[in-house]
């Protein structure tokens, strides 16, 4: 099977990457205006270049602990679903790629927990990279059954 | 060819054709005998023969196509308008729009079978064939006849004909009424007149034809035309020289008598008069009709919404930039400047209403396709019902008219089914047997207003208690201290239908909870009105423009927000010493009325604990007759702003109604003031 690409992006000291197909840019911090009643980890709209697009705190959304930003910070903007959404990384700055043996399955047996959103693991250069599911990540199947 | 890209064109126009068809179908049904609507149903049908026969489209060309012989037929008064036919005539309109509606998922026509239709059509046919058989033979004795045969020819003989007919008498000639008829079916019906033309030119002189040589020439007419003809031939011989021509249906000729020309007895010189009269009557009707048509057709560009929606981002681009000019603190001091941006202000606010007005399409479209339910419903539920529309020309923006159908059918169906009692009821009552829906749509401000409205039996208030009990949406303590209008508002709760039986025509378990969502995702408002055994009212209220609205900017906390101007009533400052508790609600008595207090901050959750103020700043807000008083801490001022919708991921906030980008850059969300009530 052919390679496929990924952008890596850091959070804590681990890596994680997702579908170079889903994600549009990577933007810089911009100032972000809190929206209220929506899930805690959503931390608000941003304009980016005229368009409203939410932002979600990933630290936030994978219970990890939330950090300020800094000038390393940026947002990815992903799209799954016709559905826009910036994403609040640490850091990136890399896209590599995944040949169809580096990647793994992902070790949980936990699969159907709301909660678990890693798609599945790659390896290269002995670092670990967690490949993530957007569907989970931005909660989007309960989005759509409210 | 690919023919793909006309796809687009071909749905909507036909769409537009078929608009037409039903609204001429239903007048037709109330005025059988007028043949101008017949004319029109008629070229609408061929007009729709023709395009869906150069698409391929072959099952729509060949129910057109039977369409229009039936039509022909009643059009030359060969067979009777009659209630069956209009049936018909109906049920091909049906699955005309079917092919249509298939069209526009699929790009194919489907599998749907017209035959069973052209056999109906053909059926109408073949019996009228035998009335008409009867008909031809009673013709044929008249020919004997020749001044019976005068009245059917439309042609007139005026001065200047008669002094050509009188000359050419005398040196031999004589003078013909020639009327033709062509099949039905000739697919060159000009270039077959133009044969007639031809053939009788060779033994003679034509000197008059209606319709005109050249309306002929652009197939301005139906199947048959009527010539004033000289010749040495005699009459047979003429007969025998046009039957010749192929797709030829029939002919009648009469001989124009001299002496009937210039001294007519007087009775039919009245009675040609009179003929004329109505003749000339008809004719202008048509020529009103056709200019009407004309101008309605030079007027019009068809142009993709989408073209429009990027017009409109365009223009909202503009606001915003206008807007971010009037921020930049340097401006304020340069004369010049100030002066330019006021210009720009003035262009920005006609663009954005010019490009508002190309958005906008009279509620009309939505409104014609109602006589048709109507008509179907009352003849399904057995009740007698008419249906009076009036505002049809108020314009609304055209994705209003795309989503608002379906609420207003709901409504129009509830009426009939379980608004208006059934005759023999409403004799009891005293009421006029048949029952009577209106349809009212008006412009009220920034808003406009949708009225349905029945005279029938109102809605029972103990029935919703009731039901609304047995199906747990309140408890019975709570319904017994609701007033009347909260219970009726009851109605719009999801779970709620108050049909007895379930009829396919409203109680399908969606009730008006779908209505209201529909009407509300618009940023409209519904209310309803109802006296008992008087009748009910729903009012729909719905904004002219969902993009661009006039806002006030305040802030909360650290934050802006956008409050609609078109909700706010007025602003005004309260003491705080004055605010009362009644039941945890906050009220302060203003101009003689509680009004009760929300407190932004706490429903925008604004992490942010202000010290109280003496005197704190209230914007009240007003839905229908109710009225808020919202707590901001601080206004900022009247603005323009361009509504952006929040997107998918963070639909359903419910007092949020979208979001709008500042000149600065920064977005301000916009607070829905109706969803505080």
């Amino acid at each position: 099977m052919a390679s496929q690409e990924y952008v890596l992006f850091k959070l804590e000291d681990e890596y994680y990457g997702i579908d170079i197909n889903n994600v549009e840019t990577i933007e810089k911090i911009m100032p972000i205006t809190r929206v209220p009643y929506t899930q805690d980890f959503v931390k608000g709209v941003i304009n980016l270049r005229g368009n409203v697009v939410p932002v979600i705190d990933l630290r936030k959304r994978l219970n990890l602990e939330e950090k300020p930003y800094d000038d390393n910070s940026r947002i990815i903007i992903v799209q799954i679903d016709d559905i826009t959404v910036g994403m609040i990384v640490d850091s990136s700055s890399e896209v590599i790629q995944l040949n169809h043996d580096e990647i793994d399955e992902s070790p949980s047996i936990n699969i159907d927990n709301d909660d678990y959103f890693i798609e599945c693991i790659g390896k290269k250069d002995n670092r670990i990279i967690i490949i993530i599911n957007l569907h989970k990540v931005l909660n989007i199947n309960n989005l759509l059954n409210d | 060819m690919d023919m793909n890209q006309y796809l687009d064109i071909f749905i909507e126009e036909s769409k537009e054709h078929l608009q037409n068809m039903n609204q001429l179908l239903l007048e037709l049904e109330t005025s059988p005998d007028n043949l101008d609507l017949l004319n029109e149903i008629f070229r609408i049908a061929h007009t729709l023969k023709g395009m869906s026969g150069t698409m391929g489209f072959n099952k729509i060309a060949s129910l057109t196509h039977e369409m229009e012989n039936v039509l022909q037929l009643i059009r030359n008064k060969e067979i009777p308008v009659t209630e069956y036919i209009i049936d018909v005539l109906f049920e091909c309109f049906d699955t005309l729009e079917e092919y249509i509606n298939k069209l526009v998922n699929t790009g194919d026509e489907g599998d749907l079978d017209p035959s069973p239709l052209i056999t109906k059509l053909c059926n109408i046919m073949d019996n009228k064939n035998s009335v008409e058989k009867q008909k031809n033979n009673a013709a044929k004795d008249e020919e004997k006849n020749d001044k019976t045969d005068e009245d059917n020819f439309s042609i007139e003989t005026e001065d200047i004909t008669k002094n050509v007919i009188c000359k050419a008498n005398e040196q031999g000639f004589k003078a013909f009424k020639i009327k033709v008829h062509l099949n039905p079916n000739c697919m060159l019906k000009s270039a077959r007149a133009f044969i007639v033309f031809n053939t009788l030119e060779k033994f003679g002189e034509i000197i008059k034809s209606k319709p005109t040589a050249e309306e002929i020439e652009d197939e301005k007419f139906d199947t048959s035309f009527e010539i004033i003809y000289l010749t040495k031939l005699n009459k047979s011989a003429i007969e025998n020289e046009i039957l010749n021509i192929s797709e030829i249906a029939n002919v009648m000729i009469s001989q124009i008598k001299l002496e009937n020309i210039p001294k007519s007895s007087n009775k039919k010189d009245t009675e040609t008069k009179g003929l004329q009269n109505e003749f000339v009557k008809q004719e202008k009707a048509k020529n009103n009709q056709n200019k009407n048509l004309k101008l309605k057709t030079s007027k019009t560009v068809r142009v993709d919404i989408d073209r429009l929606d990027n017009l409109m981002n365009l223009v909202s681009e503009l606001i915003i930039i206008k807007t971010r000019l009037e921020d930049i603190e340097d401006s304020k001091t340069k004369q010049n400047m100030i002066e330019a941006v006021e210009y720009l202000e003035r262009i920005t606010t006609s663009l954005h209403d010019a490009v508002m007005k190309v958005r906008m399409v009279p509620i009309e479209r939505v409104f014609n396709r109602f006589p048709r339910m109507v008509r179907d419903l009352s003849k399904e539920l057995g009740k007698d019902i008419s249906l009076y529309m009036t505002g049809e020309e108020t314009e609304v923006d055209r994705t209003v008219i795309d989503e608002i159908g379906d609420p207003l059918i709901h409504l129009i169906r509830n009426s009939i089914d379980h608004g208006i009692e059934g005759p023999n009821e409403r004799r009891k009552l005293n009421k006029p047997e048949t029952g009577t829906v209106s349809l009212r749509a008006y412009p009220d401000g920034n808003n406009v207003v949708i009225e349905v409205q029945d005279d029938g039996k109102g809605i029972v208030v103990e029935d919703i208690k009731a039901k609304a009990i047995s199906r747990n949406l309140i408890t019975k303590d709570a319904a017994d201290n609701m007033n009347d209008q909260e219970l009726i508002n009851l109605l719009f709760k999801p779970g709620f239908s108050t049909a007895d039986k379930i009829s396919d025509i409203s109680g399908r378990g969606v009730g008006l909870d779908v209505v209201k969502t529909k009407i509300e995702s618009l940023g409209g408002l519904v209310e309803v009105h109802s006296e008992l055994n008087k009748g009910t009212k729903f009012i729909i209220r719905l904004p002219l423009t969902l993009a661009i609205i006039q806002a006030l900017m305040v802030m909360v906390g650290d934050e802006k927000y956008a409050l609609p101007l078109n909700s706010i009533k007025e602003i005004t400052t309260i003491k705080s010493k004055d605010i009362r508790k009644v039941q945890n609600q906050e009220v302060v008595l203003y101009r003689n009325n509680t009004l009760p207090i929300l407190r932004m901050n706490n429903i925008l959750k604004v992490n942010l604990d202000l010290e109280d103020k003496d005197e704190i700043i209230v914007v009240v807000v007003k839905k229908g007759d109710k009225m808020a008083g919202l707590v901001v801490d601080d206004l900022i001022g009247q603005q323009e702003i361009v509504i952006k919708s929040l997107g998918k991921y963070l639909s359903g906030i419910k007092i949020i109604a979208g979001a709008t980008i500042l000149g600065n850059g920064q977005i301000a969300l916009i607070v829905d003031p109706n969803s505080l009530f």
